[in-house]
């Protein structure tokens, strides 16, 4: 049954999505148990891999483990379906499983990505695996691993609000950005991967279950689908997004999407492009099928 | 006083550093002159000490260097754990519970909103690495204050009242001499207006001045609020000062307690004759 289903690019000296069977239920359990605590950080067995770790091993250690044959893949890198980390993963899942991939967000059934989450609503029947550099997001407050875990356990987290009102005193407004830590079903802090502000509300509430790793940490977490995620605030100094009001994408033109500046440098001009590659390209063919 | 219901009730709180065993208890004590085993080398810290705090009252515990006062009362503000004992605070459920008994993060809410410590050395007190505001505020996030104007203005707030100019609010307690991390301590303690404050050690190893306006504060402080304060001191001479009741500690065990004027006038137990009378 399974051989059927599998195209013939697929290289049959390793095992279907290179890790062992049994590597893939122990990661699968470990993922149970983040599904079940949302936003706290499980430990599993990292393996390894033809890439290093710190290399998004994580994230794809996760795929690995939840993909199968009829799957439809897609990966991307700061929202970019062709940028390298995002070009070698996915080559490397397709020698190893032989799924269909796409570009396409909404045609995807695991979108694996690393610091962005994509732009258009994901839905129940998706899963976003992130990749994630440091899982801990009290590690800049306290170094030692027995005490973060501690503070997590009695939601001691005064520490890390003292170190929101340090930065608004020094700076005025809070500096944190990629990865603003947020609090998952109002118990767990969490780090959310390095997203921009931008994603940190798409995570609240939404309809998709979120998968997280780390490799190099070994942890994996999760936002399990309808999930309140809220990001750390103060009454007075609310959260706020990136502001991108008046500019627009000079490709597909769409505003109110997560927009990357580009420098000409031979012209010395500024233009902005949609971060996330895959819904620029959709929205420009959106576009010519009106014109036609 | 006696008629009011006591704020805090303590009963046979014991503390022993160590294995412990059956001839502890017998080789141990004032009557000793030690509070080590010498059977087995456990140190009896705290041998069953009873003893009531009411309403705004200031209690003073005496005794020498390692009687016993200072993990007293961190046994009671739960940074260290008691063998056995019981201790009831009356603002919490109405003291149904005994304290040492509950779960950790009940400890921290108490520990948070109810009870402020000022510890003999800020650096237990403090966090050298962030500012002395920060310091403060950490006090008001444990407690839920998640208002950075209000955090802002009780900061500055508590820090006029323990004198210390607000230009320092955003200094390292480190840049800052021993009497100011003092005080800074005294204002994060206070932070969250607790009913019950636990005094260590408070004026020792600062200057005379200092030491008389650290002392007018906390006197200050009873008159205003019906706060009750713990002062453990070694110095008489602030027992004097502060307190309406002192218990006097020795090796571990309570020998003596009582109107503080009377200790000091009337001294019963030999121990705290000797105390009183080299006191000059």
């Amino acid at each position: 049954m399974l051989k059927n289903l599998l195209p013939e690019k697929i290289d049959h000296r390793y095992n279907f999505a290179f890790i062992d069977e049994g590597a893939k239920r122990e990661i699968r359990r470990s993922l149970l148990k983040a599904v079940a605590i949302p936003g706290h950080q499980v430990p599993f067995a990292s393996r390894e891999l033809p890439i290093a770790r710190g290399w998004g091993t994580g994230g794809l250690q996760i795929t690995m483990s939840v993909i199968g044959p009829a799957d439809v893949l897609k990966v991307i890198d700061q929202g970019c379906d062709g940028s390298v980390n995002a070009v070698n993963l996915r080559k490397f899942l397709v020698k190893t499983t032989g799924v269909k991939t796409t570009f396409d967000s909404s045609a995807a059934s695991i979108i694996q990505s690393r610091h962005r989450i994509p732009e258009v609503n994901l839905r129940e029947d998706q899963i976003c695996v992130l990749q994630v550099p440091l899982p801990e997001p009290l590690r800049m407050v306290e170094p030692r691993e027995v005490e973060t875990r501690r503070m997590h356990a009695e939601q001691n987290y005064s520490r890390m609000w003292v170190y929101i009102y340090e930065d608004i005193v020094q700076n005025g407004l809070i500096s944190l950005a990629a990865g603003y830590p947020v609090r998952v079903n109002r118990h767990y802090i969490m780090n959310p991967s390095p997203i921009p502000k931008w994603d940190i509300g798409k995570l609240n509430n939404s309809e998709n279950l979120t998968l997280l790793g780390a490799g190099r940490e070994k942890r994996v977490y999760a936002v399990p689908p309808y999930t309140e995620v809220e990001p750390m605030e103060f009454d007075d100094y609310p959260f706020t997004k990136e502001d991108f009001s008046g500019l627009c994408c000079s490709r597909c033109g769409s505003t109110d999407v997560f927009l990357d500046e580009i420098y000409n440098e031979s012209s010395g001009e500024k233009y902005y492009v949609c971060s996330d590659s895959g819904f620029c390209d959709q929205t420009i063919k959106q576009k010519e099928g009106q014109d036609e | 006083m006696n008629n009011k219901k006591p704020i805090i009730e303590v009963r046979n709180l014991s503390r022993i550093y160590g294995e412990g065993c059956s001839l502890c208890g017998k080789n141990t004590g004032p009557e000793y002159e030690t509070n080590v085993c010498p059977e087995c080398g456990t140190v009896t810290a705290l041998k069953s000490i009873s003893f009531d705090l009411y309403p705004g009252e200031i209690l003073g515990i005496v005794g020498e260097s390692g009687s016993g006062k200072s993990t007293l009362l961190q046994c009671l503000y739960f940074d260290q754990n008691p063998v056995s004992g019981e201790a009831y605070l009356s603002e919490y459920e109405e003291g149904k519970y005994n304290l040492l008994n509950l779960p950790k993060s009940k400890k921290r809410y108490i520990r948070n909103h109810l009870m402020g410590m000022v510890y003999q050395n800020p650096v237990q007190g403090l966090r050298l690495n962030i500012t002395a505001g920060a310091n403060v505020a950490e006090k008001l996030l444990d407690a839920d204050v998640y208002h950075f104007q209000n955090i802002r203005n009780r900061i500055k707030e508590l820090l006029e009242r323990t004198e210390i100019p607000l230009l320092y609010m955003d200094t390292l307690p480190r840049k800052l001499s021993g009497g100011m991390q003092q005080r800074i301590q005294i204002a994060k303690a206070l932070a969250n207006n607790p009913p019950v404050l636990f005094l260590d050690e408070v004026t020792s190893g600062l200057d005379v001045s200092v030491q008389a306006r650290v002392l007018d504060l906390i006197k200050l402080l009873q008159d205003e609020s019906n706060i009750s304060i713990i002062v453990v001191s070694h110095d008489m001479g602030v027992i004097r000062l502060l307190t309406d009741r002192t218990l006097v500690l020795k090796n571990g065990h309570l020998i003596e307690g009582g109107v503080t004027d009377q200790i000091l006038e009337d001294p019963q137990h030999a121990y705290t004759q000797l105390l009183v009378h080299s006191t000059l």
